[in-house]
């Protein structure tokens, strides 16, 4: 982590996750594995955050919720689908109202495997995420700098 | 001197403040057994903020939001030449109200919601604020005979002012913990994630204009400990190292309430700080002004 970013916030939102994945996220910020260490912060808001982290998969009530959070989100921005129903589906899949995984609205930047995806893991794609953040804030800053 | 003082203030508060809000950080996290960010990462946080784009609602939130810090740094300036406390107290005022019209220009429920609850911390600590500066004066009265609001005369005293005034100085104390926003009182806006209405005032405000935001908190905290030194600092030597204990301890106390005790409602921290104004600051000016 000494190059990329040392304050990534993050927007946690729960989609039609069956909460196994949400427990998860919030025990990545206890005293065992304290994210906090990285700077990570959990923000309830979007004008705040760098990273939206979403578990869960889309649904068609859903679906606007997500997009206009991600609008809401300032620039640079980074989308991590948690766990995985909210990477393609999984076991819910085939129910008549869902869509599918995130990436069927949004730009997926990281994608976390698992069922539930492990504390580790999550933190590990927040790193990841961090790295892709990185990128986006130099090829934000360039544009930024020509509009200018 | 006093030039260089106001100087002092405004290139080095920002660090000062910058370093104690990640003090604090640290102390929070040590204390519910994490290991916690860096020390550096409120700096680190605001130089992000500042890299992101602003989405602003309208331009009068840009206005508000530097005149705050504007109207901040000017109280702290005021403060630190030594000029007159009630006038530092009215601009310190003036720049709260800024972040309240701020809040309420953008018309979100989350933001209004909060710029209201932010006037009613103001009407909860601004008579201890006021009688701060009369405990000021009565305690220059019954030591030197002579009253007066000016800070010079007053931390040059032959004994700290607390001694006068120990009711005014826990009251102060007492309504820190809100100006700090700080748990129990931290109704308008905390630090912590997980409020019952986003971010409060500041839920509106991203990118430059939050670590605007972020460093006019750094600015005021500075100022705030301040005033607590002004509680023991004296003519003598030996009130120097004390104000830098009773500050540190401050500092402690203020992050162990904030850990330990849940947020509670609106009318709750109301009447028990106009409780605690009357209880411990109008008796101690009362008892002075009688028997002093
Ligand atoms: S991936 Fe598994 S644990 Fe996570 S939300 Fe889906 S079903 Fe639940």
């Amino acid at each position: 982590m000494a190059k990329v970013s040392k304050s990534p916030w993050m927007l946690h939102y729960d989609g039609s996750s069956c909460n196994g994945c949400d427990i998860e996220v919030l025990a990545c910020l206890t005293p065992v594995y304290d994210v906090e260490r990285f700077g990570v912060l959990n923000t309830g808001n979007p004008k705040h955050a760098d990273i939206l982290l979403i578990t869960g998969g889309i649904n068609t009530q859903n679906k606007p919720v997500v997009e206009q959070l991600y609008s809401q989100m300032p620039e640079p921005k980074v989308v991590c689908a948690v766990g995985i129903c909210a990477c393609n589906g999984g076991v819910f899949k085939d129910c008549y109202n869902i869509i599918g995984g995130v990436d069927k609205v949004l730009p997926v930047d990281v994608y976390v495997p698992g069922c539930a995806a492990r504390p580790n893991a999550i933190i590990d794609g927040v790193v990841k995420a961090v790295a892709v953040l990185e990128e986006k804030r130099k090829k934000y800053k360039k544009e930024r700098g020509e509009k200018a | 001197m006093r030039l260089l003082l106001v100087l002092g203030y405004v290139l080095l508060a920002p660090l000062v403040g910058g370093l104690l809000a990640g003090l604090d950080r640290k102390l929070t996290a040590r204390m519910q057994g994490r290991i916690g960010p860096p020390l550096l990462q409120p700096f680190y946080d605001v130089k992000k903020l500042l890299n992101k784009e602003i989405l602003l609602i309208n331009n009068m939130q840009y206005l508000f939001a530097w005149c705050f810090i504007i109207f901040i740094v000017f109280t702290g300036g005021m403060f630190f030449a030594g000029g007159n406390i009630l006038l530092v107290f009215f601009v310190f005022t003036t720049a709260a109200m800024f972040l309240v019209l701020e809040a309420t220009t953008t018309n979100s429920p989350y933001s209004v919601m909060g710029a209201n609850r932010e006037m009613i911390q103001m009407l909860s600590y601004e008579p201890m604020i006021l009688l701060t500066a009369v405990g000021f004066y009565t305690a220059t009265e019954a030591a030197l005979g002579q009253g007066t609001f000016t800070i010079r005369e007053i931390i040059s005293m032959p004994v700290p002012n607390v001694v006068y005034i120990p009711g005014i100085f826990i009251g102060f104390l007492f309504i820190l913990t809100i100006k700090f926003r700080k748990s129990p009182f931290d109704i308008s806006m905390s630090h912590h994630a997980h409020q019952e209405m986003v971010k409060g005032v500041t839920t509106e405000l991203s990118g430059g204009m939050m670590a605007i935001i972020e460093i006019s908190h750094w600015y005021e905290n500075v100022f705030l400990y301040g005033i607590v030194a002004m509680f023991t600092l004296c003519a003598e030597w030996w009130s120097i190292p004390l104000t830098v204990g009773v500050i540190a301890l401050t500092f402690f106390l203020e992050v162990l309430i904030d850990n330990t005790s849940a947020r509670v409602k609106w009318d709750t921290m109301f009447k028990t700080t106009w409780v605690v104004t009357l209880i411990f600051g109008a008796i101690n000016i009362f008892i002075l002004q009688m028997f002093g």
